[in-house]
C-alpha cells in the first residue's frame, strides 16, 4: 500500500513536472511529505487527508510538485527523507515523525541544507530545527476530556481509564486528564493500556467489569478503544456504566454523538487532518510572501450533538 | 527427536513424566494465584471471558502444532486472519443488497473464510514444499503481503460489517448452548479432532516422522512434501475458522487486527511441549500453553500488583519458566 501510494504520488508528480517543464522550468518547487503508514485508524485518516490535500494543491499550484512517502517504521522514514533530498531535490519537507528521537538528526541535516522544514504533531527532540511546527495539543486533549467528565459527573463517581501505547503522547494526555479532574470527586479506580486497539481494549474492559462491581463511566481516550469498550459492556449486560468518552473524532463515533447516543454523549478531537494544515501552510509559504514560520497549535475541541455535524467527514476512512 | 523416541519407548500407562506435568503445574499455579488475588477470578463470567478470548489463538495454535511438528513454521497466521476477516466483511457487505440479513449471508461469509484460509495455506505450503523455499522466508513474505492487503482493502482505516448484519451475526461469538459460548465449543472441537489426528491417526505419525528426520521418513514411504502441504492447508483452514469466530465480536477488521497472533500461537505450542525443531507434537499441551498465555493477561488486568508497563516482563518470565520446568524434568528423567 505504502509503496503503491508513493509510486502513484511520484508518478503524478512526474507527470505534472513533465507537463509543466516547457512552461516554467526553473520555477517548479518540490515539497516532500513524509508520514507514518496507515497502521491504525488515526494514521489511516491522516493518510487520507494527506493524499486529498496533495491532490488538491497540485491543481491549485501548477508550480508545485509533491512527493508523498509513507513509512512503516522510523528507519524507513529516515530512508524516505534521505531519498527525497538526494533524488528529488526537495525545497520543503513536511514530516510527521514516527518517533521524535530517531528522526531528529536526519531532519536536522535536511534543515541545515537549507530546505524548509515543517514538523507535524510530534515535535523533534531538539528545538529550533523546524521552520513551522503544526502541533497537536495532547495535554489539552486530556484536559478537555477531564473537564467534560467533571461536567457530566458533578457529584463525582468511579471511572476506569484505558490508555494508549506507552508513549509521551499518552503520558501527556493522561496527565492533562488527571489535572482536570483533580478535586472533583471523580476517582480513577483502574487504569490499563488498551494500546489504541479495539481487541486489546475489549479484553481489558471485560476484565475491569469482572473486577469492579460499580463503574460509573469510562474514559476510553480513543475512539477505536471506545468501540472495544462498548462491545465489552454490551456483552456483560451491565447498566451501571453511564457513558464512554472516546477521543480523536472517528466518523462512526461522531455520527453517534450527532444521533444523540446516550452511551457516546461527546467526543474530543485530535484531528488527523492536521497534516492538511501543515501541507497547506507550507505551500502558502513557498508560493507567497505570507509569513508562515512559527508554531501553530491545533486545539482539541469537544464534539457535542450541537456541533457534531462540522466534524463529520463521511468519505474519510477514519 | 529424542523425546519422540523416549516417549514412544515408554509403556503407555506409566505415570506421567515431569515433561508432561510441567505445563499443567504452571497452569495450576496460575489458577491458584489468580484465585488468591481476586475472588472474581473463578467466576463463571470470567472463566467464559478467558476461554472465549483464547479461542482465536487456540484454534490457530492447534494447526500450528501440526506445522511445527512436521518441521515447519508459519509466521503469516496473524496477518492471514486479518486479511480473511477483511475479505469476509467486504463480501458480506457486498452481498447484503441481494441476500438480505439472514442465515444464507452468514453461511456465505463462513464459506469465504474457510475457502480463503485453505487457499492461503496451500499457497504457503506450495511455495515451501514444491518450490523448496525456507518456511521462515515464505511465511515472512506472506505475512507482509496479507498485512498490507488488509490495510489496502480498508483504505488505511477500518472495515466494518453492516450494523444490521453484525447484530444478526453477533450471537456466534457471544451466545452458545448450555451456557458454554460458541467460540469455546469450536475451540474444544478443534482440539479434540486435532488430538485424535495427532496421537491416533496416520497423519499425526507422518507429521512427527517428517519433522523428526525428513530422509528417514521419505525412505519409510512417507510422502514428506504432501504431509507438509497438508499441515499448512489445515492451519489455513483453522485460521479461517478462528476468523469466523472473531468477526462477530467487534464486527470490524483493520491493519491492527491479529497483530502478533503468530508469535502467541508459536509460544503456546512450544510452552505446551511441542519441539520447535519438529518431530514431536502435543495438541493438548498447546491448549495448556494458550490458557497460560491468556490467563497471565487476565490476572494482570484483575490486580494492581504490578505496573502495567511491566506486563510484558511478567509474560516473558512465565513463558521461559514454563519451558525451563519441562527441560529440567526431561534432564532428570
Amino acid at each position: 500500500m505504502s509503496y503503491m501510494k508513493m509510486l502513484t504520488a511520484g508518478c503524478t508528480a512526474l507527470a505534472i513536472s513533465a507537463g509543466g517543464a516547457f512552461a516554467q522550468d526553473a520555477e517548479t518547487k518540490v515539497i516532500g511529505v513524509s508520514i507514518p503508514a496507515a497502521t491504525h485508524g488515526w494514521a489511516g485518516g491522516m493518510n487520507f487527508h494527506a493524499q486529498q490535500t496533495v491532490k488538491r494543491l497540485e491543481e491549485v499550484y501548477p508550480q508545485l510538485d509533491f512527493v508523498l512517502a509513507t513509512a512503516s517504521d522510523p528507519g524507513k522514514q529516515v530512508n524516505d527523507i534521505e531519498d527525497m533530498v538526494a533524488t528529488r531535490g526537495i525545497d520543503a519537507l513536511v514530516v510527521l515523525p514516527f518517533e521524535s528521537d530517531p528522526l531528529t538528526p536526519p531532519v536536522q541535516a535536511v534543515a541545515e541544507s537549507g530546505v524548509w522544514v515543517t514538523v507535524v504533531d510530534r515535535g523533534l527532540s531538539v528545538e529550533g530545527i523546524s521552520d513551522l511546527y503544526v502541533a497537536g495539543d495532547n495535554p489539552g486533549f486530556g484536559r478537555v476530556s477531564g473537564e467534560y467528565m467533571v461536567s457530566m459527573m458533578p457529584e463525582g463517581g468511579k471511572i476506569v481509564v484505558l490508555r494508549g501505547i506507552p508513549t509521551t503522547i499518552d503520558n501527556e494526555r493522561v496527565d492533562g486528564f488527571k489535572a482536570a479532574i483533580e478535586g472533583s470527586g471523580i476517582e480513577i479506580i483502574d487504569m490499563e493500556h488498551g494500546n489504541w486497539n479495539r481487541d486489546d481494549s475489549f479484553d481489558v474492559m471485560q476484565d475491569f467489569l469482572s473486577k469492579h462491581e460499580q463503574i460509573d463511566a469510562v474514559w476510553a481516550s480513543d475512539d477505536d478503544m471506545a468501540v472495544g469498550v462498548l462491545a465489552a459492556i454490551d456483552a456483560a449486560g451491565r447498566d451501571d456504566v453511564k457513558f464512554v468518552l472516546g477521543g480523536a473524532g472517528m466518523k462512526e463515533m461522531v455520527k453517534r454523538v450527532m444521533d444523540g447516543d446516550t452511551m457516546i454523549p461527546a467526543d474530543v478531537t485530535y484531528p488527523p487532518s492536521m497534516i492538511a494544515t501543515a501541507i497547506e501552510m507550507t505551500a502558502v509559504g513557498l508560493t507567497s510572501n505570507a509569513p508562515v514560520s512559527g508554531t501553530f497549535t491545533i486545539g482539541s475541541v469537544l464534539i457535542t450533538p450541537e456541533n457534531a455535524a462540522q466534524f463529520y467527514y463521511p468519505d474519510s476512512p477514519f | 527427536m529424542m523425546t519422540s523416541e523416549t516417549t514412544a519407548a515408554k509403556p503407555r500407562w506409566a505415570l506421567p513424566s515431569m515433561s508432561v506435568l510441567g505445563p499443567v503445574i504452571a497452569l495450576v499455579v496460575l489458577v491458584v494465584i489468580g484465585t488468591m488475588l481476586n475472588s472474581n477470578f473463578l467466576s463463571a463470567a470470567n472463566i467464559t471471558n478467558v476461554l472465549a478470548r483464547s479461542a482465536f489463538i487456540g484454534i490457530i495454535a492447534v494447526g500450528m502444532t501440526f506445522v511445527i511438528t512436521a518441521g515447519g513454521l508459519d509466521l503469516s497466521v496473524g496477518s492471514m486472519a486479518a486479511f480473511i476477516a477483511g475479505l469476509m466483511i467486504l463480501v458480506m457487505n457486498a452481498a447484503l443488497p441481494s441476500l438480505g440479513v439472514g442465515v444464507p449471508i452468514i453461511l456465505l461469509g463462513m464459506a469465504v473464510a474457510l475457502l480463503a484460509g485453505i487457499i492461503a495455506g496451500l499457497i504457503n505450503g506450495f511455495l515451501i514444499t514444491t518450490l523448496g523455499i525456507e518456511a521462515f522466508i515464505v511465511t515472512l513474505g506472506t505475512m507482509g503481503i496479507y498485512r498490507s492487503l488488509v490495510t489496502w482493502m480498508a483504505d488505511g482505516g477500518t472495515l466494518s460489517l453492516d450494523f444490521g448484519l453484525r447484530t444478526f451475526y453477533r450471537p456466534v461469538y457471544f451466545d452458545g448452548i448450555f451456557g458454554i459460548s460458541w467460540p469455546i465449543i469450536v475451540f474444544a472441537l478443534a482440539v479434540i479432532v486435532g488430538e485424535i489426528l495427532m496421537s491416533r491417526a496416520r497423519f499425526g505419525r507422518h507429521c512427527a516422522a517428517t519433522g523428526s528426520n525428513e530422509h528417514v521418513a521419505h525412505y519409510s514411504n512417507v510422502n514428506v512434501n504432501r504431509t507438509r502441504l497438508y499441515t499448512y492447508a489445515m492451519l489455513g483452514l483453522l485460521v479461517g475458522v478462528a476468523t469466523i469466530m472473531y468477526v462477530p465480536r467487534l464486527g470490524s477488521a483493520s491493519a491492527s487486527t491479529g497483530v502478533l497472533w503468530e508469535l502467541e500461537a508459536i509460544a503456546a505450542v512450544i510452552i505446551g511441549g511441542t519441539i520447535l525443531k519438529g518431530g514431536f507434537g502435543r495438541v493438548w499441551g498447546t491448549v495448556i500453553g494458550v490458557l497460560i498465555l491468556s490467563m497471565i493477561d487476565n490476572i494482570l488486568n484483575l490486580t494492581d500488583l504490578v505496573s502495567p508497563y511491566l506486563n510484558g516482563t511478567i509474560q516473558g518470565v512465565i513463558i521461559i519458566l514454563a519451558v525451563i520446568l519441562q527441560r529440567e524434568a526431561k534432564a532428570k528423567s
